[in-house]
Parts: structure tokens; sequence; C-alpha cells
């Protein structure tokens, strides 16, 4: 195992600028779907807005940056270890055992992990992109031939992916202290340096 | 040299100036002139430099350079007291309809006339043919001085006359001359003289309209702000040939159309926020755009009605009239206000003030309940009127309107709404006996109806559309207001409010939130696996 420098500059960025705006229109949301009072409606659904616009902004830049380093492989799913790491949560991590997966810069998400956040980019993100630019378009739909599409539908679609986000938000976080150490992914995600990689490259890409 | 022929040439200069200056401005010491709005002074013609000794004296005067004026007017429902809806057909105006204030005009035109825009209207079938009935001062004196007591058949007093007959109270008479020298434009309080009144009183029908709005404040009335854009009724009901637009007889609900522009030809209601505003009015938060295709203005703009310290009347029960004090005369109940709660001959009311609307989707359909229409006790509250709409029709919007609830006389056996013989100083009036069968059979013989003998009461209710005090734009109601469970459009039915617990589908709400508890009590319970398996190592 060595410290290796895992997570670039613009990757912690966007990752830790997404949690705060997924946390906020988390928050800001489910006071205007009307689930409790905090801001005040008009306040939560203006930072809602704005915080929406700014994650679409984000994403627009790591959409780029995803293509144009190759990272986007990261993503790819793949079944080979993941009975192995489903083992390991369930079993292994209360008797100590390390990790099954040895991770590698190029690989650096375990196959659980790969399927969840491709899940988030090509499930729930989209649902939530598509449903909310609905919600805030709602009377200029009718000029793009969507006239007939019911607000509550529109706003059914936004919160069963409000309520997946906040699902996958509860197990990113906690998983996040199942590192060696309860500390050591939030370190490497903030500092970029990640003292549990593996040496040897498994092969040069991603599988 | 040099030098010298310089300053000669600037002084010279300066002298030019100064001297041409003033030759430059020479009205500068005078005051301007100040342009008149009329071009004639009605003191100055000889046909009004005369006494008169009735209305119809002052109107053929009138008449003598307005034409054609009563022709105009003969063709208004101020008029003719009668409106044909073009969608229902139904026959309305105050002829026909009986409503659940002083229920109907049939019988008691003597006292109601006060507010008819004519002369000798002493019945249903006063002459609506007579051009020198038409009462040109009522809507265009600009004294404050003339008025049409109840009693006297839409007729001023010229002579001080005792009235009632024998009761020692005078009513003075009115200088017609000085009225119709001084003749002008409509403002607020000729309108108001009727409109404020509706009812009874001040403020008592319609709740946004009542003497508050003579000279409001900003904060009542942005429009007609006295101190601000001061505008009059007519600058929004914007009168041609006297036909003045705005019914609520047959409201505009909807009006899809944009701002009217000066030149360009357009018919439709120019008395709507629209038609000023446009559709999309909000400069600064456009989201708010996006409501105006479901909600009517007023119904953010007017936060609340009769705002202007005046009460308006919420409800009128008819049933409990007929109580007499020890003295055996009607019993008068007032409250620390000042304002009638009960009257012997009227029976129990209550008065609002800073009300909160009801809200309902309209389309501007009005559907009224007429005499001959059958009625029953099961169906209560029978609607006086009743606005129609709905979340999917297309036309609807979302209204403020002020609910106004009755319980009045009704035939038991015929299942009609009574017409009721209230004013007048015969023995079958209820105002003077409080007796309702003298009082029912006389206004059900006026109106030509079958009376069965057999009375009870019924409870009714009707709509007011809430249009008027519009409240300046930071008085408006906020988004909080409705986006809210339990906010103002709680009961508005068939539209999804973001906000609004009732829309939500309870079932993904409760799954949602079952799976987010779960999730973290499995976490915390691994965790607490992690921490517990750990310290046995150890």
């Amino acid at each position: 195992m060595a410290r290796v420098y895992i997570f670039k500059g613009f990757e912690r960025f966007w990752h830790w600028t997404q949690a705060l705006l997924i946390i906020t229109m988390l928050v800001t949301g489910f006071e205007v779907h009307g689930t409790y009072q905090l801001l005040g409606w008009s306040k939560a659904a203006d930072l809602h807005t704005t915080s929406a616009w700014g994650l679409m902004a984000l994403w627009v830049f790591a959409i780029f940056w995803h293509f144009t380093t190759g990272e986007w492989r990261q993503y790819i799913p793949t079944t080979h270890k993941m009975i192995d790491v489903a083992l390991f949560y369930a079993f292994g991590i209360f008797k100590g055992e390390h990790h099954p997966y040895l991770k590698t810069k190029n690989r650096k998400h375990n196959p659980l992990q790969r399927v969840a956040y491709l899940g988030v980019k090509l499930f729930i993100n989209p649902l939530l992109w598509c449903s909310g630019l609905f919600y805030l378009f709602y009377n200029q739909l009718g000029t793009v031939g969507l006239g007939g599409m019911p607000l509550g539908l529109i706003a059914l679609a936004h919160t069963v992916g409000a309520f997946l986000m906040l699902l996958f938000l509860i197990a990113h976080v906690y998983l996040g202290t199942a590192g060696h150490t309860p500390t050591a992914h939030f370190k490497a995600m903030i500092t970029g340096w990640d003292d549990d990689v593996n040496e040897e490259p498994q092969g040069a890409k991603a599988q | 040299m040099k030098m010298i022929k310089q300053a000669m040439i600037v002084f010279a200069t300066l002298a030019f100036m100064s001297a041409a200056y003033p030759a430059n401005a020479p009205d500068s010491a005078q005051a301007p002139q100040k342009l008149l709005k009329s071009t004639a002074d009605h003191s100055k013609f000889k046909e009004l430099q005369k006494e008169f000794t009735s209305g119809p004296e002052v109107t053929k005067a009138c008449l003598s350079c307005h034409t054609e004026a009563a022709k105009q007017v003969h063709l208004t429902q101020h008029w003719k007291w009668e409106f044909r809806n073009p969608d229902s057909q139904q026959l309305l105006g105050k002829k026909h309809v009986v409503n659940n204030f002083c229920t109907s005009v049939t019988s008691n035109y003597k006292a109601c006339a006060s507010c008819h825009i004519g002369y000798n209207t002493d019945g249903p079938n006063f002459d609506m043919t007579s051009e020198s009935n038409v009462d040109c001062l009522v809507c265009h004196d600009q004294t404050g001085k003339y008025k049409k007591p109840s009693g006297f058949a839409g007729n001023p007093v010229t002579k001080d006359t005792e009235f009632p007959p024998g009761s020692g109270k005078i009513i003075r008479a009115v200088n017609l001359s000085d009225v119709a020298q001084k003749v002008g434009q409509t403002k607020r309080t000729t309108c108001g003289a009727c409109h404020f009144y509706g009812g009874g009183g001040d403020g008592v029908k319609h709740g946004d309209l009542d003497s508050s709005l003579e000279a409001p404040d900003k904060a009542l009335d942005v429009h007609m702000d006295a101190k601000g854009l001061n505008f009059s009724c007519s600058t929004c009901h914007k009168t041609d040939g006297h036909q003045v637009p705005g019914s609520r007889y047959a409201p505009t609900a909807q009006d899809k159309d944009g701002a009217h522009i000066r030149g360009k030809v357009d018919h439709s209601n120019p008395a709507t926020c629209q038609s000023c505003h446009g559709q999309v009015p909000h400069k600064k938060e456009a989201k708010l755009n996006d409501h105006t295709d479901k909600v009517a203005c007023q119904t953010c703009h007017i936060p609340s009605f009769a705002r202007g310290d005046v009460p308006t009347k919420m409800s009128w029960d008819w049933s409990t009239a007929g109580k007499r004090d020890e003295k055996g005369k009607p019993l008068v109940v007032k409250n620390e206000d000042g304002h009638d709660i009960y009257l012997g001959i009227k029976g129990d009311f209550v008065y609002g003030e800073n009300v909160k609307p009801e809200y309902i989707w309209f389309n501007g359909k009005n559907k009224y309940t007429l005499s001959d229409d059958k009625i029953e006790k099961a169906n209560q509250p029978i609607w006086i009127n009743k606005f129609e709409g709905s979340a999917d029709d297309g036309k609807s919007m979302i209204w403020p309107i002020k609910l106004f609830r009755g319980k009045q006389p009704f035939d038991a056996e015929n299942k009609t709404l009574a017409i009721n013989h209230l004013a007048g100083q015969d023995d079958d009036a209820y105002w003077k006996n409080m007796n309702w069968d003298k009082a029912i059979a006389a206004g059900m013989a006026a109106a030509g109806k079958p009376f069965s003998g057999k009375y009870d009461f019924i409870e009714t209710a009707a709509m007011w559309p809430i249009t008027h005090m519009v409240a300046p734009k930071d008085k408006a109601l906020g988004c909080n207001d409705c986006h809210a469970s339990n906010g103002r459009l709680e009961k508005v039915d068939g539209i999804y409010i973001p906000g609004r617990g009732r829309d939500h589908i309870g079932l993904l709400d409760t799954a949602g939130w079952a799976l987010a508890g779960l999730s973290l009590l499995g976490v915390i319970g691994h965790g607490i696996g992690r921490i517990m398996s750990a310290k046995r190592k150890h």
C-alpha cells in the first residue's frame, strides 16, 4: 500500500461543491414540497432554484472534465469482486479484515461504488434535472408540445428523485467512514492523497 | 493694446448678453396661465341661471344642449335596472333579482330608487322612455350636496320636508340651481354615493367598496390613492356614451388580452387589471408571471377587503327580526363600535373588517336563483348567485370573493324565494309593522307572484367579486400565503400547489421517509457493530 495522489484538484472542488449544493437542495426542496417550514417558502424556492442553476453549471464543467481526462472510465460497472465487497461490508468489516478490493489510481472505485455512482449519474440525476427543469419552466411546456403534463406528475417525479438522492446521501456519507480508518476517505477527498492505494497499477486503464 | 481690445470685446459681449437675457424670457416674470380642464363653465349658461323646482326641470335644461344624453342613458343598466345575461339568458338587474340583503326592490321602489339614476321611479313600471326623468345630477354633481333621500322615488327634495310625515324629522331642500351650475365629470364620491352604500349603509354590500375610498391612502388602494395616482372610478370603468363597462352580473373572470393601446380598437373590458398591466406585469420576479394563467391578479394583490376602517356585512339573519324593546319600538342592539348588530326590523347582522376573502375557481359564469326558481331547504345554502368554474375548463381563474350569508323568508309551499314588502308608510310594510304575513303577501302581490300564505326562513349565500382596494405591491400576498398547508388556497381543488400537503401522494412521502429512516438506522447499527467489534479486538 502506498500514499498516492488520487483525487485531483478539480475533482475535489467538483465533489465538495456538489455536496454542498445537493444538501442545500435537499433541505430547501423538502421545504418547497411542504414537509416543514425553515426558511420560508419563497426563500427556500429561491435558494433551491439558484442552487439548481449552480449545479447545472458545475456539471457542464464536470462532464467536460470527465471526458477530456478519461476519468469517466472510473464508472464503468464491473461484477469483478462485487460479491466479495458486499460480503466484506456485511461481515468482514466487523472482523477487521482488509477491504477485498485493491484500488489503484485508475480504478479507484470498488464495484459497489461504481454501480452506485453510475446509478446516480444515469438515473437519479437525470430524473431530478428533467423533472426540475419541467417544474421551473412549467408554463412554457406548451410551446414544446408538453402543455398537457400535469404539474402534480412533474412534482411526483421530482420528489421520487429527491428521496433517492437522500438515500444515496445517507449511505454515501456513512460508507465514507468505512475506510481503513474512519476518517481516511474524508482525508483523501479533502487532500487528494490516499494512503491505501495499491502501488502496482492493475492495468493502464480502468476495466 | 491687444489686451484692452479683448477686454472690450468681453465686456461688450457680457453687456449684450445681460440685455438679451431678459428679452429672451419675457414670460418669466408672469405666472403661467392656468389651463382649464373643461371648455365650459356651466354657471355661465343662461339655461341654468334659474330656480328649479324639480329634477326633471334640470334635466330638460341639460338636454337642451346635451341633446342625445338621455338616449344614451336609456340604454344603460344604471337606467333600466335590467340585464339579460348573454351567457345564461337569465333576466337580471335590480328589477328582477332577489338578494340576501333587503331582498327585492319590487314593492320598495320609493325607497330603493334613491339609487336609481332617474326621477319618479315609483314602481317596477316606471316610465323607461321619459328623457326628462333621467337624473344627470346624481352622477355629475360636484358639490356633494345633491341627495336623493329614501322614500322619494328617486327625487331630490326641493323644499324642506318633514319625513316621514308627522315624525318631526326635516329633510333639507337641495338647491338644484347651484348643483346644476357646478356639474362636472363623475368622481369617486358621485359613483360612491350609491356604490359605497349599497345594502342600506356604508360598506354593507361589496366589502371592497365603501366611503373609505372617497379619499383613500396608498395602502388602501394603490390606484385611487388621493395623494398619488388618484384614479376616479371611470379611469378603469372607462365609459363611452354613458355605457359603463365592468358589471358583476357578467364579470370578466379571465382576460387573456394584452394591455390596451391608444388608437388600437379593443372591445375587451377596459376595467380588468390586464387591460393596463398586460399578461406579464411582474418585472423583478419573473416567476410570478407564471401565475397569471391561473391566478387572478386580485387574489394576491387584494390581501383582504374592508381595509378602510369601514366594516362590511358578512351575514344577515332575517329570521330573528321582529323583537321590540320595552317601549314597544323595534329593538336596536349595537356593538362597541356603534354598528347595529341587531335591528328589530331587520334581524341579526355580523360585520367584518380586514376580511380574508374566500377563493374559488371562476370562469365568468354567474348563475342566479331567481324568484321563480324552486328551492329546497335540503339544499341550503341556496345560492342567490354562484360563480361557476373549475380548474380544467380553461376559462377559470382563482378569484377572491366575499361570501355573504343570509337567512331570509321563502314561500314554504311554493318553494320560492319571497319578495318582501319592507319600506313604506303603509300597513303592510315590514319596517312599519313587523308582520311577515302581510309583508310577504304584499311583496308577492306587487311582483305578481303566487304566495301560498306559508313562509319559512331559508339559508342563502351570495358571491361578490373582490376587485377593488388593490394594495401596494409590498402589501400583496407572498409565496408563503398559498404555498403551504392550510394557506389561502387550501380549499381550491384541481390544482397542484407546491408546498400544500393535501396535494402530496401520501404513500410516496411515507415510503420515502420510512426508507430514509431505515437507512439511517441501518448505517447507525452498522457503525455501532464496527465500534463494538473493534473494541473486542483490543
